[in-house]
């Protein structure tokens, strides 16, 4: 370790929905390496620890061909505007900064465009739509959750600083004593490592979370439920029956919930229950809900993407405006009905991820692929830029969980430019692209095709 | 960038500077209106035209958490009002809320070219900044809510008057906003801590922090003049829909004195009658008192027949308002700051309570004796969306048009009201009195609001019509900073203008006094908190006054 040592405070982990805004980091500025990464969890000791640098990579290729940066840009450009449907995708691991720019260039090129959400809390984001939600930001639980369940989710090993930080053993202005003045229920399909943190766990039987929520809504309206509901979905009268009236009794519940709630069967039917069962017990106490979100800025992604197009993700504007449908315009859907002729996507592999009908679609189409590292997408993109780290090489700002701004703070810098930086050049060509296509079309092609300079 | 213009032979508005549609040139350079041009200018020519300056929308919810909240909720809202991109303009959603781009086109394409954001949590600044910033051609700027910080009020409850100005001056710079809002005071901490409940009496102290509304509205008129923010304390009074509501509002302004105070979409704090039944036009009263206190300024917060969102920093209102059709509903609760609650909402000719509060906003502004006072706003989206002004300035002008159009709604409520008995109309100075002079001098914005030398070069001309609905529908020219945006109804190049913001002067030990606090309560890291100089791009600072 080198004396070339910096301390950066207040620094923000940006690996999960947590967005921890209290890291104190130390950089060896010599060897490029955070060596200390003090409040993080095991999971951000990780995400800060291993971040290094590949300085001899690239910073950008055709085709497996390192190229120049103007070079990348150029053929990026001309890729996606001579797409007849090109698509946009990502976005949750980058800043609202260069999410902004990657939505004007979906606009100006007609694309199509989409978020993470829509493979992880899309079901929410419909289901909202549907119900709306009672809602808070994350102080509010620390300070006044007296009654707080979790749902299909195991913050334990998916966002280990939820409980000390927010929700369950976190010190607030009406809960002085933190667990002391807390219940904290865990539901779920199996017991896992967040179980003991929890007062009470309530197993479910898989697939069977709507058929328990609607139960438990129904007796919040005081009907009657047949015992024989613990056959269906293995929790028995009595324990909801006492839920039920822990959820009306209590002074500030909130239900947190998760990926086993969205993404299995019922998805957004099983959010929208959750949801409605928190607004109708507001009619007995304050009752609030939250989904725990996964990638550190994917809220960004959502909020972005609303106050731009005025819809949260899953966004079309081959007519020229905004159109809006999940399961049309969702990105799988889009790649795996082969739909689509070329794809910008922003820090996300969906190469290693994606069903594999959508993955054979995307390697056949031409990619242009933003990445900090290599990936299975980056090594099947026609075009690959290498960028900088959102909140270690890159300031900007990202959304917690709940909808809460931050502004991130750089460690120390990179060599690669980062995504703003990429998609502000794409964009600006793009632009020109379009303009000039539309002025070999004749004046009326220039405004049907062109979108504007901001 | 921008041009010298020469706008020969309009007829002139220009109420701040005494003119009343006098027929003369204008002349822009430089962003701003001058007397004689440097250089020679293009010259347009504007006779037969109506010149005015261009709109200023002193409350309106076009950016933040809760209006980004109320967009992702109603995709129904966008889907029949897609807003399609030009050469020059971005692609956007219409609707109630509109996406950031269709607003601030949306606006321009009414001549208005300011628009202030009525209500943003101070944790949420830096998110309606970044939306503000994707909001184009208009100029813009906030109020912070500050009304049920629990910082504030238990500063309000140990007597620390200067600790708590400090404080107030320190929020404001932290966040960029132009003026402090108050919504509900003392409202939140029953809603969230005591099972749902309200504030009731403006008297009424909270079992948690021992002080009423009154004492909150005291402080921060107090404190908000001492400071000289250009706009006194926004306040949306307690009891917003009730019946008889209109004494709680007559307190609040006494509670003002004789010092300035602007009371928030009055109209919805104007009802007589019985709590829990019907309400009664209390019009009369409120117009009495604004009309004789030029201390006081007001919005009306005109409903308008249609769809609507309600949002709201009062979320008890929200609840009941949900109440009637039970339909969607949020509720978004803001650590030690603020509630907010959201409904999508439809105001219907025929029901009884939606007329009344229709004839209640048009008694307020027919009864009013000082246009400079009154301003034209329907608290967009909650009583309407600003796309219907054009039509709320025909009723304003056209007796006969509003005398067809009160026809068409429920009598019951009419008959209660005396609406029909009003028979002014407003002229054309007058209009641009309620919205541009009028309110551009409420917010002390000097260079707006009136086309004097020195003034920004902020223009909508008219093609004058009978049709006063149709002539403020759809300016011919839009001038924006001197820039040219609309030419004959059309875009010709896109714009995007500043934050306008205040920065009281505050003693730093008070910073010491805040911190404390914030790191046991709040859920982010103090150094965290204040909005950085980065966010600001094109940005004024307005003077203290």
């Amino acid at each position: 370790m080198s004396e070339n040592v910096k301390v950066v405070e207040n620094a923000t982990c940006t690996f999960c929905g947590c967005v921890c805004d209290d890291m104190i980091l130390t950089v060896d500025m010599d060897e490029k390496r955070i060596t200390k990464s003090k409040n993080a969890c095991i999971l951000g000791k990780a995400w800060f620890a291993e971040h290094y640098i590949e300085e001899d990579a690239p910073v950008a290729m055709i085709d497996n061909r390192p190229v120049s940066m103007e070079e990348a840009v150029e053929e990026a450009a001309r890729t996606l505007v001579n797409a007849r449907f090109p698509i946009t995708y990502g976005l949750s691991d980058t800043t609202c900064e260069a999410q902004r720019q990657a939505v004007a260039i979906t606009d100006t090129i007609r694309g199509n465009i989409d978020t993470t959400t829509s493979v992880c809390h899309g079901p929410s984001g419909i289901a909202l739509q549907g119900v709306g939600e009672s809602t808070m930001t994350l102080g509010e639980v620390k300070n006044r959750a007296d009654l707080v369940i979790y749902w299909g989710g195991n913050p334990a090993e998916s966002h280990p600083r939820h409980f000390g930080r927010y929700a369950v053993t976190a010190k607030g202005m009406f809960t002085p004593r933190g667990k002391k003045d807390r219940h904290v229920v865990l539901v779920d399909v199996r017991r896992t490592p967040s179980a003991p943190a929890a007062s009470q766990f309530i197993q479910v039987k898989p697939g069977k979370d709507f058929e328990v929520l609607w139960a438990l809504r129904a007796l919040v309206k005081n009907r009657r439920i047949d015992p024989d509901i613990e056959e269906e979905t293995g929790v028995s009268l009595e324990t909801m029956e006492e839920l039920v009236e822990r959820m009306k009794n209590c002074r500030y519940g909130v239900l947190f919930f998760g990926m086993g709630l969205t993404m299995t069967r019922g998805r957004h039917f099983n959010s929208g229950a959750l949801l409605a069962l928190a607004t109708d017990l507001n009619e007995y106490t304050h009752f609030v809900a939250k989904p725990v979100r996964g990638h550190g800025n994917v809220t960004g992604a959502d909020n972005v993407m609303s106050w731009q197009t005025g819809y949260p993700f899953g966004v079309n504007f081959s007519r020229g405006f905004p159109r809006f449908n999940p399961g049309e315009f969702t990105t799988v859907d889009l790649l795996a009905k082969r739909d689509v002729d070329a794809a910008l996507i922003v820090a996300t592999d969906p190469a290693s991820n994606f069903p594999q009908a959508a993955i054979d679609h995307l390697a056949n189409i031409p990619v242009v692929c933003l990445d900090t590292k290599a990936t299975l997408t980056s090594k099947l993109a026609h075009v690959a830029f290498r960028t900088s780290t959102y909140g270690i090489n890159t300031a900007g700002t990202v959304y917690r969980m709940d909808d809460v701004p931050i502004t991130l703070r750089k460690a120390f810098d990179s060599p690669f430019p980062n995504d703003e930086e990429i998609l502000t050049a794409i964009r600006k060509r793009v632009r020109e692209l379009v303009l000039a296509r539309g002025q070999a079309r004749g004046a009326t092609g220039v405004s049907r095709a062109a979108a504007p300079l901001q | 960038m921008t041009e010298c213009i020469q706008l020969a032979g309009g007829k002139v508005y220009d109420p701040a500077n005494g003119i009343d549609g006098e027929v003369r040139d204008l002349y822009v350079e430089q962003g701003c209106m001058v007397e004689t041009p440097s250089s020679s200018p293009r010259t347009i020519d504007v006779s037969g035209m109506v010149v005015m300056p261009g709109g200023v929308d002193i409350h309106c919810h076009i950016a933040g958490p809760k209006v980004n909240l109320a967009r992702k909720l109603q995709p129904e809202d966008h889907r029949r009002d897609p807003h399609p991109g030009t050469e020059h303009t971005r692609s956007g959603a219409g609707g109630t809320v509109p996406s950031t781009f269709a607003t601030g086109y949306r606006y321009a394409t009414l001549g208005y070219t300011t628009a202030m954001e009525a209500a943003v949590t101070p944790i949420g600044a830096r998110h309606t900044i970044e939306e503000l910033h994707d909001t184009p051609v208009i100029d813009k700027g906030f109020y912070v809510l500050l009304g049920n910080n629990i910082f504030l009020q238990q500063l309000i409850r140990d007597g620390r008057k200067e600790e708590f100005r400090q404080a107030v001056a320190w929020w404001v710079n932290a966040t960029k906003a132009y003026t402090t809002k108050l919504v509900n005071p003392g409202g939140d901490e029953p809603w969230k801590g005591k099972k749902n409940s309200n504030v009731k009496d403006i008297d009424e102290k909270s079992d948690f922090i021992p002080v009423s509304p009154r004492q909150v509205i005291d402080a921060f008129v107090d404190t908000v003049n001492e400071l000289g923010l250009p706009h006194p304390p926004h306040i949306h009074c307690n009891n917003l829909g009730h019946s008889g509501n209109f004494q709680t509002t007559l307190e609040t302004m006494k509670t003002a004195g004789d010092r300035r105070a602007h009371l928030a979409h009055i109209q919805f704090h104007s009802y007589a009658g019985e709590l829990g039944k019907n309400p009664k036009s209390a019009s009369r009263e409120i117009a009495e008192y604004v009309n004789d206190h030029p201390n006081i300024t007001c919005d009306v917060g005109q409903v308008m027949f249609g769809k609507s969102t309600i949002m709201t920093a009062d979320a008890p209102l929200a609840y009941m308002l949900r109440g009637f059709k039970k339909g969607k509903w949020v509720n978004a609760d803001t650590e030690c700051e603020s509630g907010c609650g959201i409904v999508p909402f439809s105001y219907q000719e025929h029901i009884y309570v939606h007329a009344l509060q229709w004839a209640i906003g048009l008694e307020l502004f027919l009864l009013s004796k000082d246009p400079w006072r009154i301003v034209l706003s329907t608290d967009h989206p909650n009583g309407g969306s600003f796309m219907s002004y054009p039509k709320l300035i025909r009723l304003l002008m056209d007796r006969e048009f509003r005398r067809e159009e009160i026809k068409r709604v429920n009598q019951k409520a009419i008959n209660s009201t005396i609406l029909n008995e009003l028979e002014r109309e407003y002229t054309l100075n007058e209009i641009a009195i309620i919205t541009r002079a009028g309110p551009a001098r409420a917010l002390n914005l000097s260079n707006k609001g009136h086309l004097g030398p020195g003034a920004d070069a902020d223009i909508t001309i008219y093609d004058e019509m009978a049709d006063k609905e149709a002539m403020f529908n759809a300016p011919r020219y839009v001038i924006k900073s001197g820039a040219l945006i609309i030419e004959d109804h059309e875009f010709r190049r896109d714009y995007y203008g500043k934050l306008l913001h205040t920065e009281p002067g505050y003693d730093e030990s008070i910073v010491a006094e805040v911190r404390p606090f914030f790191e046991n309560y709040y859920s982010i890291e103090f150094p965290n908190y204040a909005v950085d100089d980065s966010y600001l791009h094109d940005h004024e600072v307005i003077a203290t006054v």
